[in-house]
């Protein structure tokens, strides 16, 4: 490494600081990926449960406990906790710097985890059978908001460290660009304090008051409204790391360079500004907003498609210098000569390929007049588990496989099982998500425990059978994966230790590193400010419209 | 200060505006000459007493209110209630490629209502009446599916709708 866009990569981190730092990232890994595994089994019993396949599996109790419990672990534990780790790492080793209070990080850290198990209580015992989106008026046990609040609150720690870190690192090297990954990461960090307002304030103002019987009605619509300002920005923090593992440490594991960076600044500013003041998409079918604010939300939906567009773009770019530099020829060769034995490059290209055909029905969804074909219907889990758990989590898995031996210290187990775990999990996910596509697209709807109620269409429910029966064995490819995922973690703890040299840290960098940037593309306060102002004019109205139209409230209601 | 794009990144720069731009175009196309937009009425009612004459909204949706009527103008007017676990009426008959009207609400929690193959399709919020309008092609009995989560009985909430020929459509009941 010559030279380096940062112009810091001389100064060596302290052993203490690294220390702490992979102690930090481990723990919220450990976390993550414990809430993963005990999720994992839950989404394969559901789907063999709902299959109607297995009758003695049949009880919608516990169908809609564990399908809460999975949801709230997957979208908001498994996510939240490894933005955070990977957060923790990324920002001592790109800034090479100290990370702003380690003690602040374990505060955070802990207030979320006692908050994950007090949510976890009710969610088991089936006090919490409400889904994972909590809509009311249905009220759950006040365990489970409070500790959602937790885990909110415990991850507003981390975004503080996120910023202070980078405007520490800002003022200690002015005028020259913040390091792409860590751009990201504060990026996203901004991204999850504005959309986190909105579920706080419903949980806050609205589901804690209720469920502990501190008010006795409550405005269904106005917590939906609210709900959905997250609904959309939460996709993008958890997607975001995944782009930045592809922009940032793909390229180098490829064996090439990043395309560029600036195109990268800007594909993130534009996944900040547009993946949050758009969350009206959610509420197409809903009654209680205009028809007009939902055509505003329509033109931003399809905006935050533009960071997509360039991130496909870049990253197809990247892995092409790569697989040149490896000896590809022609027009398509380089495709050939790809590491896929890397699990980074292998994940990232399996990555694409299901982001490609998840962000296609993505299109559909954000479709202003499209919407009532499929609106909870099941292609909307069919969306996005090829998008989240697709696309975003097999991301997650190529970080963990990166880190794990620097974090640990130990050779990763097995690279054949590695690349064998990647590929059954982009194999189960296609199996168990194109039949949920179908079965929306011809009318099942999501969230039932089982279809066989419908009794009365026989011949539609028939017409379902098929599909029901293929993503049986998604399911249980999806499990398999996810259980090798974690054994492989286990048993690299078992393995030879590695050099000091393999446990270095370092970025990927682009064939022209810029030596500044434009302060549009370096800064942080003009683009809350920006944030603030677009928040305010697609929210506005449309939350003080509650104030005036006069609802008659609802009383709080069991599951 | 300048940045720099490489001419590819210009080019694709331009493809993906137009891909944005087309879709937008498409979407306005649709909802301004072909009037598809999603049912968004914003109408307040009393959710808790629908049941009873008085109160927000009330008297339309009481028990002898249910079920199609045809307005004064001749447009066909399906008032339904939708409370766990079950759509009310329970059966519907309405004629093929004639426009419906569907006025609908919640009695307790959140529900949905789907008719496969149609775009009927909307949220039903207690405290608000969706309303949508909308022709159906298909020829045949649909389930009337409840597509929110309300409760652990959920999967069991349906009605029946019967799409019949126009000329075997007959109103039972007159408008009230």
């Amino acid at each position: 490494m010559a030279t380096s866009s940062t112009g810091s990569s001389d100064i060596a981190l302290s052993t203490e600081t690294i220390k702490s730092t992979n102690k930090l990232a481990f723990w919220n890994f450990v976390v993550a990926f414990a809430a993963f595994a005990l999720a994992l089994p839950m989404g394969a019993y559901q789907v063999l449960e709902r299959s109607g396949m297995f009758p003695a599996l049949e009880n919608a109790a516990v169908y809609y406990a564990s399908t809460s419990t999975h949801g709230v672990l997957m979208a908001y534990v498994l996510s939240t906790f490894f933005i955070m780790g990977f957060g923790y790492h990324t920002a001592v080793h790109s800034l090479k710097q100290t990370l702003w209070s380690p003690r602040f990080a374990w505060i955070g850290f802990w207030i979320s985890t006692i908050g994950v198990v007090l949510a976890a209580l009710p969610l088991l015992t089936g006090h919490a059978s409400i889904l994972y989106t909590f809509y009311p008026p249905e009220i759950a046990h006040p365990a489970f908001y409070i500790g959602a609040a937790m885990l909110v609150i415990g991850s507003w720690f981390w975004c503080v460290i996120m910023v202070i870190s980078t405007v520490q690192w800002k003022k200690a090297n002015p005028n020259k660009p913040v390091p792409l990954i860590m751009y990201g990461t504060v990026l996203n960090a901004l991204l999850w304090l504005w959309t986190s307002v909105g579920v706080a304030a419903e949980v806050v103002f609205q589901l804690i008051p209720m469920s502990l019987g501190w008010v006795d009605s409550l405005d269904p619509g106005l917590a939906r409204v609210l709900f959905s300002e997250t609904l959309h920005g939460i996709v993008y923090f958890w997607l975001f790391p995944a782009y930045l593992v592809m922009y940032t440490i793909m390229p180098k594991e490829a064996g090439g360079k990043l395309f560029s960076d600036e195109f990268a600044r800007i594909a993130f500013l534009m996944l900040f500004i547009f993946s949050v003041p758009i969350g009206m998409h959610h509420l197409y079918m809903d009654p209680m907003i205009a028809a007009g604010w939902k055509l505003l939300h329509m033109f931003g939906t399809f905006m935050v498609a533009v960071p997509t567009l360039i991130t496909g773009f870049s990253i197809i770019a990247t892995m092409e210098i790569a697989g040149r530099l490896r000896g590809g020829k022609g027009l398509f060769g380089w495709i050939k000569t790809l590491d896929y034995t890397n699990p980074v490059v292998l994940a990232s290209t399996l990555s694409l390929l299901m982001l490609t055909v998840g962000g296609w029905g993505g299109v559909i969804n954000a479709a202003y007049s499209l919407d009532a074909l499929i609106h909870n219907t099941q292609w909307i889990p069919g969306h996005f588990h090829l998008i989240y758990g697709g696309t975003t989590v097999i991301m997650y898995f190529a970080a963990a496989y990166w880190l794990w031996p620097k974090i640990t210290g130990h050779q990763l187990f097995s690279n054949k099982l590695v690349l064998t775990q990647l590929w059954l999990w982009f194999i189960g996910m296609w199996i168990t998500t194109m039949p949920w596509h179908y079965l929306g697209l011809v009318g099942q709807p999501r969230r039932v425990d089982t279809v066989q109620a419908y009794q009365q269409a026989e011949e539609l429910v028939r017409s379902w059978d098929f599909s029901m029966l293929i993503m049986n064995f998604g399911a249980l490819i999806l499990l398999v994966s996810g259980l090798l995922f974690v054994y492989i973690l286990f048993m690299t703890a078992r393995e030879p230790a590695i050099s000091k040299a393999d446990r270095e840290v370092s970025y990927a960098e682009a064939i022209h590193p810029p030596l500044h940037v434009p302060t549009l593309l370096n800064s942080l306060a003009f683009w809350n400010w920006a944030m603030l102002i677009y928040l305010i004019a697609s929210y506005g109205y449309p939350i003080l419209q509650f104030w005036f139209i006069g609802t008659p409230e609802s009383p709080a209601w069991g599951i | 200060m300048s940045i720099h794009i490489d001419p590819l990144e210009k080019k694709w720069i331009i493809m993906s505006a137009v891909i944005i731009l087309l879709s937008w175009l498409l979407i306005l196309y649709y909802a301004s000459v072909e009037n598809i937009h999603p049912p968004s009425n914003v109408e307040v009612i009393d959710s808790a007493r629908l049941h009873l004459p008085s109160g927000v909204g009330g008297g339309e949706f009481t028990e002898d209110k249910l079920g199609l009527r045809k307005e004064p103008d001749g447009t066909l007017v399906v008032t339904m209630v939708a409370a766990r676990y079950g759509f009310y009426p329970q059966h519907i008959k309405v004629p093929i490629n004639t426009p419906v009207k569907f006025r609908m609400a919640s009695f307790d929690v959140l529900h949905g209502v789907l008719i496969p193959f149609s775009n009927m399709n909307t949220m039903i919020v207690p405290g608000y009446v969706s309303e949508l309008t909308t022709r159906f092609t298909k020829l045949g009995d649909f389930p009337v599916i409840c597509d929110e989560y309300c409760g652990l009985a959920h999967a069991y909430m349906y009605g029946m709708i019967k799409i019949v020929p126009k000329n075997e459509f007959k109103l039972t009941s007159e408008a009230h």
